[in-house]
């Protein structure tokens, strides 16, 4: 058995040893260079660009700009599954390049010049006129009436507003001695600050177009570049190489169809669009700001009575991956500390800011931050013992949700919980650090998550593999779930290897994607590769399995019932002996003058089930208040993420989503110039991402609680980790200085403003205590 | 304006090498351009992320902030320089596969680069050295955990190993 084993990284060598090939070291040397002009105002027109001087530029082979966008064909960016309904269709609302400019950083022009000096000269003498006008970068601000209006087809730039209404709130809140508590939570935009930008090359091939990209989502990419061209589909050709992390920004279309548009402009020559570090923060996608409103109403017995949550979720200037964010986070709610009466209202809202799209977690990050910041407030509130209060009304076992059907099988958040609390030394430290003063003091703290795990029954859940035979007995896997640096490559040999009965090393998994060869099937988003590849390998190798047997078969004269393959042998059941080896087989069937045949197997299976993917955070803390500083000491996530496939790269799958959600408990955030709605920190200098030095040791534990609907018993590990890290952070800087901080990051900027309202600290100067 | 040019002789992975260079480029692209060693990687160009560091005459620096024509002379060690000639691996490359600190294997090549300036020089530095010295790499992939497992106990066996000469 493979599966469950800390085995190597199918890819890990090559990586180490720089031979990994990405986008930019397949681009042919000879490519033109192709620049992106973006506008520099937050909301207008353009009423004229002048090219003249970029175009007198040594080397500058073609400037184009929105007006030369004869064909209009409103594309869709979402990297979501194509709808043959057209209700459910993502909203078409980008054009390749625009005239109407609705953020700092749209659009409007691009140059192709035959290096990268050539362009960047050109992108400078380009000249913009604009008709500017008023704009609005605040959620709330932009549902105003009279507010400044992005899209004509969305009054107060609502793109979406859902409701949830179960049972009955008006009434419940009349019940009795109930507490009131409410509060206001917020979060920043933040990016995805993959290390490999996004970078995409097109030529011409024939009639066709081909693109490679560093993307999450090839098959989609095909689709929308043929949208977004007025081609066939089929026309298209993508290709994906190995990819420099991606973290749903790469699940979203970003420069493909420009890229393709630019080279059938310049007689399809081979064009590169390489996103620089800088515009990769602003014109790509970053994380949703939510803003949520949310009161509850508790029983003295510690109970809740009724409950609601306003989300304001900041859309930026497109649709992109649009409500669907804002929709998960609101979705969860109910759930995860059930309760009869809820109400839930979920606005998604345009503003003159970047374009807010995937970002590992898809709104639960957000929704946890809210959800759990306020679970702690409940309990200082009422003076109930945060643990006591989440064991007695999180989801229990049993819990079923009609939509998805998923179901809590198991007592996963107190067995998360206690696992956790044992690897942090939770209830020495809480006693310890109860009643300190001083300006340096110590916190612990704790947050939950809700998951899933693909998107079942919200939209299509295919998977499509193909296994095909080579001659020594080893065999090739395609499948459409794609590899972006998370180890999903590894974990599909692991279970091939087992469902075939093979040493592991007879399984290639094919990496780089092919739209024209690779199966059907829409990639890595959700956190659904592991649990969603898993079905059709299974079947797929069973298919292949059966095949061989077949043909083993014929071979040795043995029926196929007597037959198995094991260790890469034909295997007689009844005693064990081995027949022949695969290799044998293999090469027999290929070459053989009486029966040849191309052994092969392919197939779909399309998923109707779902699963929980649910866990904690545990986090310590050391605060300098006159500094406002907090420091994370230690930090624990645990999860159940049902059986694990590889627990190594298990392990660092949590690692990473831990860092990214530290990232977002205390340092990161995008900033717009509330004067211009310029990006002020759009680099990796002044944006704030963990370093080494901003972790202590991440550890890593679980629950390996099989998943009854899974065809290995694993579900949804990607995204999970970064739900809980920032608001168990922020509950421990809470539970350090009585300080309940409304926004994240609890950075210097937000502690000391946070502080100061708090009397902690005192600043002569009058500052706005606006927290 | 007309493009200058300067040769520049300098040793690459071992092998002496001369090569005409645009006084503009950097060394990522000199190494990445003209030599092919696309270990050597564009995370942001202006050294923030530390993914195209290399080598320099036993120093780490970011291959993008640094000029090509100031490489002559210089002995240039990139991450294709590590392995073997029959690819071997070194055992920091080891290391960082048997600790499962690769993931999108982007940040990788520089990472190892300045790992390899650290154990080169033979002593023990302290888990806060470490990630001071390592600190100059930003990677969203693995939270530095294991990266951090790698560079320790590689640092820990080469220790071991002198003890034992």
């Amino acid at each position: 058995m493979y599966t469950g084993q800390r085995v190597k990284r199918v890819d890990a060598r090559d990586k180490v040893t720089g031979r990994t090939r990405y986008t930019d070291d397949l681009c042919d040397r000879g490519a033109y260079i192709a620049r992106v002009l973006h506008s520099t105002i937050a909301n207008g027109r353009v009423i004229a660009i002048d090219t003249s001087e970029a175009e007198k530029v040594p080397g500058v082979v073609r400037v184009l700009t929105c007006f030369d966008l004869t064909e209009k064909h409103r594309f869709p960016t979402a990297g979501h599954p194509w709808s043959t309904d057209p209700a459910h269709q993502d909203v078409a609302d980008r054009l390749i390049l625009t005239d109407r400019v609705r953020f700092w950083g749209d659009d409007i022009a691009a140059v192709v010049a035959e290096d990268e000096v050539a362009a960047a000269q050109a992108l400078r003498l380009i000249k913009v006129e604009y008709e500017e006008y008023p704009f609005v970068l605040d959620v709330q601000q932009a549902m105003e009436e009279g507010a400044p209006q992005l899209h004509e087809e969305y009054p107060n730039n609502i793109l979406k507003h859902t409701q949830i209404r179960n049972g009955d709130y008006q009434k419940a809140i009349q019940e009795p001695g109930l507490t009131k508590v409410e509060g206001w939570y917020e979060t920043p935009v933040v990016q995805h600050c993959h290390i490999e930008n996004f970078i995409c090359y097109a030529e011409a091939e024939g009639e066709r177009i081909k693109v490679v990209s560093s993307t999450q989502i090839p098959h989609i990419v095909r689709r929308v570049v043929g949208q977004a061209l007025g081609i066939d589909w089929g026309r298209v050709r993508v290709i994906k190489p190995y990819v420099g992390g991606g973290f749903g920004n790469k699940q979203d279309i970003l420069y493909e169809p420009l890229c393709a548009w630019l080279s059938l402009r310049v007689g399809g020559h081979l064009v590169k669009l390489d996103v620089p570090r800088e515009e990769t923060f602003v014109s790509n996608r970053t994380r949703h700001s939510i803003r949520s409103h949310i009161v509850s109403w508790v029983r003295p017995d510690g109970t809740y009575a009724a409950r609601k949550l306003e989300a304001f979720s900041d859309q930026g200037a497109y649709a992109s991956h649009g409500h669907s964010i804002c929709a998960k986070g609101a979705g969860a709610f109910p759930q995860l500390y059930p309760c009869e009466n809820v109400e839930v209202d979920a606005y998604t809202v345009f503003t003159n800011k970047s374009v807010a799209g995937a970002m590992r977690g898809y709104g639960i990050p957000q929704a946890m931050w809210a959800v759990e910041c306020h679970t702690e407030d409940v309990c200082a509130a009422i003076g109930a013992d945060p643990l006591a209060f989440r064991r007695k009304n999180l989801m229990p076992v049993g819990y079923v949700d009609g939509f998805s059907k998923n179901e809590m099988y198991y007592d996963t958040f107190n067995q998360c919980l206690d696992k956790a609390m044992k690897a942090i030394d939770y209830d020495r430290k809480l006693k310890e650090y109860q009643n300190q003063t001083g300006d340096i003091r110590r916190g612990i703290g704790m947050a939950v998550f809700w998951y899933n795990t693909a998107v079942w029954p919200i939209a299509l859940e295919t998977s499509s593999c193909r296994m095909v035979l080579n001659q020594d007995g080893s065999f090739q896997v395609q499948v459409a779930e794609t590899e972006i640096g998370q180890g999903a490559d590894t974990a599909f040999a692991q279970m091939a290897a087992d469902v075939v009965g093979v040493p592991l090393d007879k399984v290639h998994v094919v990496s780089c994607q092919d739209t024209d060869v690779t199966p059907f099937g829409t990639s890595a988003y959700a956190s659904r590769q592991t649990y969603i590849a898993g079905f059709s390998i299974r079947q797929t190798g069973l298919m292949l399995k059966q095949r061989i047997l077949e043909y083993a078969h014929t071979l040795t004269r043995m029926p196929v019932f007597n037959l198995d393959i094991a260790e890469g042998n034909i295997v007689r059941t009844t005693d064990g002996r081995v027949l022949m080896s695969l290799s044998e087989l293999a090469t027999e069937a290929l070459y053989s003058l009486t029966d040849s045949r191309h052994i092969t197997a392919e197939g779909t299976y399309q998923i109707k089930s779902n699963a929980y993917s649910l866990g904690c955070t545990l986090a310590e803390v050391e605060v300098d208040i006159p500094m406002c500083r907090a420091k994370l000491l230690n930090i624990v996530n645990c999860h159940d993420a049902g059986t694990l496939i590889n627990p190594a790269l298990a392990e660092a799958q949590v690692h990473g989503g831990m860092s990214m959600g530290i990232g977002f408990g205390l340092m990161e955030r995008l900033i717009f110039d509330e004067k211009t709605g310029r990006p002020l920190n759009n680099n990796l200098l002044d944006y704030k991402l963990p370093t080494i030095l901003d972790h202590p040791r991440l550890v890593a534990e679980f629950v390996e609680n099989p998943e009854p609907t899974s065809a290995f018993g694993t579900k949804s590990l990607g995204e999970p980790p970064t739900c809980s890290p920032a608001p168990a952070i922020r509950n421990a800087i809470f539970h350090a200085t009585g300080v309940a901080l409304r926004e994240t990051p609890a950075n210097p900027y937000n502690l000391y403003r946070a502080f100061t309202a708090a009397g902690l600290i005192h600043d002569e100067r009058q500052v706005a205590q606006d927290v | 304006m007309a493009k200058q040019y300067k040769l520049v002789r300098c040793t690459v992975n071992g092998k002496a090498r001369e090569v005409m260079v645009d006084v503009r480029a950097s060394l990522t692209d000199l190494l990445r351009n003209d030599f092919r060693l696309t270990s050597v990687k564009k995370g942001c160009e202006v050294g923030e992320c530390g993914a195209c560091n290399v080598i320099i005459d036993g120093e780490c620096f970011n291959s993008c902030i640094y000029l090509a024509v100031w490489a002559d002379g210089k002995d240039i060690l990139t991450l294709e320089g590590l392995e073997g000639p029959n690819g071997e691996l070194s055992d920091i490359q080891q290391a960082f596969i048997d600790e499962a600190a690769v993931q999108c294997g982007f940040c990788t090549p520089g990472v190892i680069m300045s790992a390899m300036e650290i154990l080169n020089e033979g002593r023990e530095l302290s888990d806060e050295e470490i990630r001071i010295r390592m600190s100059g790499h930003l990677c969203r992939c693995t939270g530095y955990e294991n990266i951090f497992r790698a560079v320790k106990k590689t640092m820990m066996k080469r220790l071991e190993a002198k003890k034992g000469q």
